[in-house]
């Protein structure tokens, strides 16, 4: 569905070039919850802004459903994001002046098909806490509004950053459970990123990155549950 | 309502501190705007009406006498459309309140009809009936100052012979808009103006048959100058004494004065606050929008359009400039009534129309609107084209570097938080120096407000402190023997007595032509100063002429080149003067020369038609009261009135311009000191935090931003001063300069009030911000990036 082929990154940093991602071949298939793990550094964040079209690769391809957005301008990108995409960023990126249920009401606002916002924090369980801002709400509760802001568009494709990284660890399995269930009840191709290597065991299929390259892939023969996940 | 709109409502909500102050800018440059403007476009307007509606005349001329046929031969003057003869006289009028008498100019009024050129319009009582000697109009200005009405019996002298009369009206004239009569600047108050029958001052003066003073129409495309000449010439077998158009009315003179420094202030300077609080919200929303990077960012992976989000940022400043517009246009509106019931206290008019016309407010309220759409508008597509990922990252920690200055022994002396100050300030120069550029404007505005006054105490010290040393000016209805400056000098208590001739006059070179004053100056004379560009005082020379610096340059001749001069007197004759040098004067233009060659250019005897005299202060009201009473006397005037005069009048409207405009230019600057730190605090919350988590007190965190806002607000002052200076020069580009000439030299005082105003604001501010960074939310602002 969303294939990279021999993707790579260079950002210039002062003087310095840094390859974040030195031709990377993946491809995210259709209803598949993928991992991504690595170390801070290895191009796990710059492959997931690529994929999801907020950034472009220096050099490779990208395609969606076998349309090349490799060269996609800007308006193009925001339809792809708009239309078929769903970000969960590790600091949530939620807007501090607008309540959970408005925040999702961001995206239900432009999107073709969404679901009601009351529906999509009913999913992530915040349906109690719909008319509390941000800054009322815990890390987690953050994240799961996040969540339901990304799903609530019925997306192609749901792209999480760290999703836990800013949580402590009951936090994040009640995060990772949402995860879970929005991927068990709407089906969407989910790909997650993580430093955190027990992560990998909710996963299909896990991908190792190292120094902007894919160190392994490995199919799981069986997924684990998040409850019974432990960091 | 959309969730992007409810957003945008929260964000005024929670900025409304900036959101208001912002909207006090805008407004302060568009009230500024419209209240000069509405005033002078009101006044204008007012006073074209009245001049239509009264019919107020082209051109005028004064005579000895004319029969009335004469009136025929004049209207038969190519371009002019009517004549209108009649008799003005000159009377005393003894008050109780003064020494001297109120000088007073009496007109007369048709038998039949009303005057076919400048209309007399009646505000109370009635038209003095034909043939009635006793019975009078008087001018509604004069009427109100001495408390005179209907009914009262005025006391007044014609040619030598007490008369009493009955006023049976109070009128205005558009000939009298301005209560001053010929020559009599000062006599504001004391200028009366009395109408009555024709037949009755025919028979009082004996002119029966004949007219003495004429009031002509022109078509809409007749040459004044030409129609000018052509009755001095008709009228000069008659006594003609120089013809005249409105610009030398001794009424419309004022108010044009008034008008031309009305339309500099209000044109120029408002314009430049407009500008200025334009380009300060297109700075401090620029980056109040650069704060929600990252909420742009999230916008954008969201799915927005970079068009969504530009106009979401958009709405927000248009929300704010129509704040600001919304007050800038209704309290500019009411300033305007104001500020022009204040000009209509020395101007009478028949009717006022005010005027708030729709291009003022459009300009007003598009020009700041625009301004501060741009301004939001770079930004926000400065940050729509960063890649969303990258603008959702904390901005990169910037590179410093040591610095000589750092690096360097001085640098070890600095404490750490010094230290921060300087780099943020080596690492940032532009950001520093736009801020010091907004603080700047905030102290140039303030000088363009006040420096009004040091253009008037510049005048009056030139005018009436170093140029005039008399105590006392004796002027005369017409030229006197030279003997009478004797018999002046000789009264007890007068220390020294000079006599002087003043002639109209017109100086060409080549094409170039100008109506000048002609005035000569006795040998030796002390009383009147003529000043070089330097102050220094210039002598007469004998066998040439000085110019007035202005009327050297119009004319494009220096010394030693010749000038045609017509003497527009008697037989106007046409004389070659040399230039022999140049002179400083304030207003309008003159030819200086010694009183001896003034004689040999006219052919005739020595006579003056004013004296001044030095006096003994005791004797002061003794010889006041006594050339009050000397036949031929048409004023006396005291110096320090004419500048206690001068500055009531001038000083007041000119004080409400400069009041009107420091206060806007205080707001503004007020509002941009407040905005900057207000958005420097944002910029540095996350660093003032993490110090203080080390362990720094909330007072060296204060002096970390508030020695970076103290460093912009000391760079600030020379640029401010070097901007006010240059933006007076700006205002006063626009004066006309062959009629006023106001010095651009702002005072030390201006800069020191402009400077205190400013830093005052900044003052404020910095507490307002240190009492945010008192309560500054450690954990929050560190693990949130908003």
């Amino acid at each position: 569905m969303l294939e990279g082929r021999g993707l790579t990154k260079v950002y210039r940093m002062g003087e310095v070039e840094v390859h974040a991602l030195r031709g990377v071949d993946l491809a995210l298939r259709e209803g598949e919850f993928t991992v991504l793990v690595g170390a801070s550094g290895s191009g796990k964040s710059t492959l997931l802004n690529i994929l999801g079209g907020l950034d472009v690769p220096s050099g490779g391809q990208l395609l969606h459903r076998g349309r090349p957005l490799t060269h996609a301008g800007e308006a193009e990108r925001t339809r792809f994001r708009r239309d078929h995409v769903g970000f969960v960023f590790q600091f949530y990126n939620l807007i501090p002046s607008l309540t959970a249920r408005e925040n999702v009401q961001l995206v239900t606002d432009i999107a073709r098909d969404p679901m009601e916002a009351r529906e999509a924090l009913e999913m992530v369980g915040l349906g109690a806490r719909m008319d509390h801002f941000p800054s009322q709400l815990s890390g987690g509760e953050q994240q799961r509004v996040a969540i339901a802001r990304a799903v609530a568009k019925r997306p192609e494709i749901l792209l999480c950053d760290e999703p836990t990284g800013a949580l402590d660890v009951k936090t994040g399995i009640v995060v990772l459970e949402v995860l879970e269930t929005v991927h068990a009840t709407l089906g969407t191709t989910t790909c997650i990123i993580t430093h955190n290597a027990p992560i990998a065991s909710l996963a299909d299929r896990v991908i190792t990155l190292s120094d902007g390259r894919i160190e392994r892939e490995v199919r799981n023969a069986e997924r684990a549950r998040a409850r019974d996940l432990k960091w | 309502m959309r969730a992007l709109d409810r957003k945008l409502v929260r964000d005024l909500v929670r900025l409304r501190g900036q959101v208001v102050t912002i909207a006090l800018v805008v407004a302060a440059g568009i009230s500024a705007w419209v209240c000069l403007r509405s005033t002078y476009e009101s006044l204008l307007a007012t006073r074209d009406a009245d001049y239509a509606s009264g019919r107020f005349g082209h051109v005028f001329c004064r005579l000895v006498r004319a029969p009335a046929r004469v009136e025929a031969e004049l209207s038969r003057i190519e371009g002019v459309e009517r004549v209108y003869p009649r008799l003005v006289e000159r009377g005393l009028l003894p008050l109780a309140s003064s020494p001297e008498p109120a000088v007073a100019e009496v007109v007369s009024l048709p038998i039949e009809g009303e005057a076919p050129l400048n209309h007399v319009h009646v505000v109370s009582g009635r038209l003095p009936h034909p043939g009635r000697g006793d019975e009078v109009l008087l001018l509604e200005a004069f009427a109100s100052r001495q408390g005179i009405g209907l009914g009262s019996r005025l006391s007044w002298v014609l040619e030598g012979r007490r008369r009493v009369c009955t006023v049976v009206g109070i009128a205005v004239s558009p000939e009298y808009v301005f209560a001053t009569t010929e020559g009599a600047l000062e006599a504001e108050g004391r200028s009366a103006v009395l109408w009555m029958a024709r037949d009755a001052l025919a028979a009082a003066t004996d002119k029966a048959g004949v007219f003495d003073d004429v009031v002509l129409q022109l078509g809409p495309h007749a040459s004044e100058r030409a129609v000018i000449a052509e009755v001095d010439r008709r009228l000069a077998p008659y006594g003609g004494r120089g013809a005249f158009g409105r610009s030398r009315q001794p009424s419309n003179a004022l108010i044009d004065g008034e008008l031309v420094q009305l339309r500099a202030f209000s044109t120029v300077a408002p314009l430049l606050f407009l500008a200025v609080a334009a380009f300060l919200v297109h700075l401090v929303l620029g980056r109040l929008v650069n704060l929600q990077r990252g909420q742009v960012a999230a916008l954008k992976a969201l799915g927005y359009r970079d068009r969504e989000v530009a106009q979401h940022y958009l709405a927000l400043v248009s929300v704010v400039v129509s704040l600001g517009a919304v007050i800038g246009v209704a309290s500019g509106a009411w300033l305007g009534r104001g500020m022009l019931a204040l000009y209509l206290e020395f101007f009478r008019f028949s009717e006022v129309r005010e005027r708030l016309s729709a291009p003022v407010v459009l300009v007003g309220v598009l020009g700041s609107l625009g301004a501060a759409l741009v301004g939001a508008g770079q930004t926000v597509r400065r940050i729509a084209a960063l890649p969303p990922a990258e603008a959702m990252r904390p901005e990169a920690p910037t590179e410093y570097r040591l610095s000589w200055f750092s690096a360097g022994p001085l640098g070890r002396l600095v404490p750490t938080s010094g230290r921060m100050v300087l780099r943020e300030l080596e690492r940032h120069p532009i950001r520093a120096c736009l801020s010091s550029f907004g603080i700047a404007l905030g102290i140039a505005v303030v000088i363009v407000g006040w420096f009004g006054r040091d253009a008037l105490e510049a005048l009056i010290a030139h005018q009436f402190e170093r140029s005039m040393r008399e105590d006392l000016e004796v002027r005369f209805l017409g030229p006197r023997p030279a003997r009478v400056v004797r018999t002046f000098g000789a009264m007890p208590g007068v220390l020294r007595a000079e006599g002087g001739r003043e002639v109209p006059g017109r100086v060409r070179s080549g094409a170039r032509v100008r109506d000048v004053r002609v005035v000569g100056h006795p040998a030796g004379a002390t009383l009147r100063a003529l000043l070089d560009a330097d102050g220094a005082p210039v002598r007469v020379p004998s066998g040439g002429a000085l110019l007035t610096g202005k009327l050297a340059e119009v004319l494009g001749v220096s010394v030693g080149d010749v000038v045609e001069l017509e003497l527009v007197e008697g037989a106007h004759p046409v004389r070659w003067v040399s230039v022999t040098g140049a002179v400083e004067e304030p207003y309008g233009l003159a030819l200086h020369l010694t009183t001896h060659d003034l004689d040999v250019l006219l052919r005739e005897q020595h006579r003056v038609t004013s004296v001044w005299l030095r006096v003994d202060p005791w004797a002061l009201g003794a010889v006041r009261r006594r050339l009050a009473t000397l036949p031929g006397v048409f004023s006396v005037t005291r110096r320090t009135a004419l500048v206690a005069h001068f500055r009531a009048q001038t000083g007041r409207t000119m004080g409400t311009t400069t009041f009107v405009l420091t206060l806007f230019a205080a707001v503004i600057a007020a509002g941009v000191v407040y905005n900057h730190a207000r958005v420097a605090l944002s910029l540095r919350a996350r660093d003032l935090a993490s110090l203080r988590v080390l362990g720094f007190t909330r007072g060296e965190i204060s002096s970390v931003l508030l020695g970076e806002l103290s460093v912009h607000g000391l760079l600030a002052i020379p640029i401010g001063a070097w901007l006010g200076a240059r933006f007076a020069q700006a205002v006063l580009a626009t004066v006309d300069a062959e009629r006023y000439r106001l010095s651009a030299s702002v005072s030390r005082s201006t800069y020191a009030f402009a400077i205190t105003v400013t830093l005052a604001a900044g003052l404020f501010s910095a507490l307002l911000v240190r009492r945010r960074l008192d309560r500054l939310d450690l954990l929050a602002v560190l693990k949130a990036r908003e």
